[in-house]
């Protein structure tokens, strides 16, 4: 429960982020989310034992996190709630994988080790990237580029609708459950009767009110097909950033710049 | 003008669990009245409501709005002449944003751009909440809620106004607000609720209901005034013209 | 109950997105012709209902842990298979995006086990049969229970065979099979009594709201052969092509990467035994919180594609040791130069 709370708080707080102004929050939304994607794409198909040739795609978010106003302290509060969960999965590869594969001074490295701390940027920087996509569209302008972009329609209507009225279901849940609570005597978890009783109850409230939305959608002329006011419109400077971005990624995927750089440094060292 | 007549002959309706909500109902309500249905809770309002823009057809008796019997067939003509205003605003915000909500009546008329644009505008200046129109409607106050939800409908250039206990959850400010901008309108208006005291404000006409039949239809002043009447439909006098308890004046 | 990157290959993560991605194409053309139109806001709303319901947890009854309700079965119910398979995935998909649940690139395989179980075999083929046109509460009980139990083990068996068919986990099919089913026996047992308890509430309460889906048919005029040949066409095809590209560059997912050489490929050591542990993790991990557990996208990280070394060439790793750090330093000068800015501004 606590962890839907606090997501619901993040949930309100990205939409007062994504409500700001900056030359991120100013592109075309279609260009942010393809540009993601290509971001994600690219992170994800890395090897496993990858990290140095991933950190370019850090300091490619932290310069659009900088553009767009994201603070840091907002995304690392978030990576750290999240990221119990990658060191779960990741932790075992120290363990099983205890295969030494560099020497650091006295420090012997295993090749899991290496993969665990791959596996940990990995999951920062697909994390950031999605907050950072919402932190400076919104969800809701992040849906009307799907549709644009072909997710079907009514699909993208329903996942608006979902999030329209998340806000107000997950309050009318939360007032029930306190009721609930407030009657139960400090006796935790619910039975799976009352657990029956209390969700069947909001069941059929968001049924009425499912109804009465219809309702209200017929009386302002609904027919069937949901039409929203298109303002979209793609500049030159859009899909020029796109592209910017797009062999950016690509070249950071393609060619390992730390080692590069490293390469570089280390070999003009006498 | 005739077609703004809204007129409703032995309308009777029952739930689907037999539940007798409206048991027959007959008035007739003129262009440009404004009339107050009040009546306990669960008295049937709300089903009647239901019934003048086509929601609920009619089980027995007849709806007529304007020139027209509501049918299947005029149901759609009649939805754009009736606007109605739900108790609860959230049902009727539902799009990601203020202006889109505004703009959802009009492009579904197929209206050219210009004009949708041009009567959202409209609809919100007359509602006073144009610095809203970016913002999604979880964000909004009650109050702003249920301007906004005004707004959505006055965006359909509606002839006539129903509304649903519209003050209910209102703070004292916000409910003096509404109750200023509902005075300026000159539609014909349906109003269901518990606030008698708006009534006397804004209706000169009420209906009372109880258990699904009208018990009084008259003027409003009339009606209040009659506290025997009043005490038979689960009723109270407003506030206002009660007795002062402490120095015993109206 | 969620797939996890980890455990997944690009091929087989892209393969499942396509055929969600075709599954959601032609509920979307349903739904939208459908001429029942007050199912748009209703899909909405249930959708956000779904949310709101996993923020209250129970005690599973005899066990003393607690956990929350899926949903899918439910959704199936009330609205039929197209648009609740519409409705699990906007549900899936915003997970993904907020919680960083499941990963992105097992979105797809997370819709597939978790939608298309539910709605196109439980509902119409267990559910449907069993409740048929008048519910009681029997009936609901026994076609609810059914419908959860082998939703999730169709769904379990479809993350079995994902992760089979990635070919990440070295992990025996049977051993893999004989560790999640039987789990999965007691979670959709669970879900079945959650769906049950809740369907039958509502019956009592309103029994017409049953009723009413009770009378549709649940698939229209599409049929649901054209829907499940749709979906295997779909996966097929995308699979073959995928597999074919995989398998004509050597190194598979990374054909678009251009290989660095001397690669030593050894053995990984004692990968049967990770592997059966990752399992293990896994399956204790989604009895407290099954329903929408996290996963992250770490995934694709935790078991890379080749069980090969990195190579282990001392020029390159001092290189990339020079010019990671150096990177990450300019990083964090970056992030500070743009807070000082903001700060000045
Ligand atoms: N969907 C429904 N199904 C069954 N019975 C209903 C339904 N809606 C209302 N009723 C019943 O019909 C009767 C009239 O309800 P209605 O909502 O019209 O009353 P109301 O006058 O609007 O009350 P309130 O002042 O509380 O809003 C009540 O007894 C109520 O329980
Ligand atoms: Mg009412």
């Amino acid at each position: 429960m606590a962890k839907i709370e606090s997501a619901f708080v993040d949930l309100s707080y990205l939409d007062t982020l994504a409500a700001g102004d900056s030359v991120v929050h100013r592109l075309d939304p279609r260009v942010k989310v393809v540009t993601t994607a290509i971001f994600l794409l690219c992170v994800v198909s890395f090897d496993k034992y990858a990290i140095a040739a991933m950190l370019p795609f850090a300091l490619f978010l932290i310069v659009i996190m900088g553009l767009g106003g994201v603070p840091a302290s907002f995304v690392l509060k978030k990576l750290a709630i999240t990221s119990p969960f990658a060191v779960m999965i990741g932790i075992f590869n120290p363990i099983f994988d205890q295969h030494i594969v560099l020497h650091l001074g006295p420090l012997a490295v295993t090749g899991g080790w290496l993969s665990f701390l791959s596996i940990i940027l990995r999951f920062c920087l697909t994390v950031t990237a999605m907050l950072v996509l919402i932190a400076t569209t919104g969800f809701n302008a992040v849906c009307m580029a799907l549709e644009r972009l072909g997710v079907p329609k009514i699909f993208a209507v329903q996942m608006l609708m979902l999030y329209r009225y998340i806000f107000v279901l997950v309050e009318e849940g939360q007032r029930m459950h306190r009721a609930r609570a407030l009657r139960a005597f400090g006796r935790r978890g619910l039975d799976m009767k009352t657990f029956a009783h209390l969700v069947g109850q909001l069941l059929l409230r968001t049924i009425d009110r499912g109804q009465r939305i219809h309702l209200a959608m017929l009386c302002r002329g609904f027919d069937g097909t949901i039409r929203i006011r298109q303002q979209l419109r793609i500049t030159g400077r859009d899909i020029g950033t796109l592209l910017l971005s797009a062999i950016v990624l690509i070249a950071m995927r393609q060619l390992n710049l730390a080692l590069l750089l490293g390469q570089l440094l280390t070999d003009s060292l006498p | 003008m005739s077609h703004h007549i809204v007129e409703v002959q032995d309308l009777k309706h029952t739930y689907p669990d037999n539940t007798a909500a409206v048991r027959g109902i007959s008035f007739r309500i003129h262009h440009g009245e404004s009339v107050a249905v009040v009546g306990a809770n669960g008295a049937g309002k709300s089903t009647l409501l239901l019934h003048l823009n086509g929601y609920l057809t009619p089980q027995s008796g007849t709806v007529r709005i304007g020139d027209f019997p509501l049918t299947r067939e005029t149901v759609k003509d009649i939805r754009r002449t009736v606007g109605m205003i739900f108790q609860d605003p959230d049902d009727q915000l539902f799009m990601p944003t203020v202006y889109e909500d505004v703009a959802f009546g009009p492009l579904n008329l197929g209206l050219p751009a210009e004009e949708v644009e041009q009567r959202v505008q409209q609809a919100l200046s007359r509602t006073g909440v144009e610095h809203l129109s970016e913002r999604p409607p979880y964000k909004l106050s009650g109050g702003e809620k249920r301007a906004v939800a005004i707004a959505t409908v006055l965006a359909m250039s509606p002839d006539i106004l129903v509304m649903d206990e519209p003050t209910s959850n209102l703070d004292p400010r916000s409910r003096r607000s509404l109750i200023e901008l509902l005075a300026g309108f000159h539609h014909t208006k349906i109003i269901a609720t518990h606030d008698l005291d708006m009534v006397m404000d804004l209706c000169e006409r009420t209906i009372v209901i109880h258990e699904g039949r009208i018990t009084a239809d008259g003027p409003t002043a009339a009606i209040f005034s009659d506290d025997q009447l009043l005490r038979r439909s689960h009723l109270e006098q407003p506030l206002r013209m009660q007795v002062c308890p402490v120095c015993s004046k109206r | 109950m969620h797939m996890a990157d980890a455990l997944l290959s690009p091929a087989i993560g892209g393969t499942m997105w396509a055929a969600t991605a075709t599954g959601i194409a032609v509920c979307a053309k349903k739904v939208q012709k459908d001429l029942d139109d007050s199912k748009i806001p209703l899909m909405g709303v249930l959708g956000a209902f779904i949310f709101a319901a996993q923020m209250i947890n129970f005690t599973i009854p005899a066990t003393g842990s607690s956990g929350h309700l899926g949903g899918g079965m439910i959704l199936a119910i009330l609205l039929g298979p197209c648009a609740a398979f519409l409705t699990i995935a906007s549900v899936l998909t915003v997970q993904a995006m907020f919680f960083a649940d499941g990963g992105l690139l097992a979105l797809g395989c997370n819709i597939f086990n978790l939608g298309v179980f539910p709605c196109f075999i439980a509902y119409p083929f267990i559910y449907r049969p069993i409740v048929g046109s008048t519910p009681n509460p029997t009936r609901i009980a026994i076609g609810a229970t059914l419908g959860g139990i082998i939703g999730l083990q169709l769904g379990a068996l479809g993350v079995v065979f994902e992760t089979y068919l990635s070919g990440i986990s070295e992990l025996p099919l049977k051993a893999f099979l004989s560790a999640m089913l039987p789990i999965h026996l007691g979670i959709g047992l669970v879900e079945g009594l959650v769906t049950t308890a809740v369907v039958t509430f509502v019956w009592k309460a309103r029994p017409e709201i049953l009723q009413y889906s009770a009378l549709s048919r649940p698939l229209g005029n599409l049929g649901l052969r054209k829907v499940l040949i749709g979906l295997g066409v779909a996966a097929v095809v995308t699979g073959g092509a995928l597999s074919w590209f995989a398998s004509s560059f050597p190194d598979g997912l990374e054909w678009s990467m251009a290989k660095t050489s001397g690669k030593e490929e050894l053995e990984a050591p004692a990968s049967g035994i990770y592997h059966l542990l990752a399992g293990i993790q896994e399956k204790t991990a989604f009895l407290p919180d099954y329903g929408f557990k996290n996963s992250g996208e770490e995934a694709a990280a935790s078991e890379g594609t080749a069980p090969s070394w990195p190579a282990v060439d001392t020029g390159t790793t001092t290189a990339g040791l020079v010019g990671g750090g150096l990177t990450l330093a300019l990083a964090v000068v970056i992030g500070l130069l743009f807070r000082r800015r903001k700060q000045t501004l």
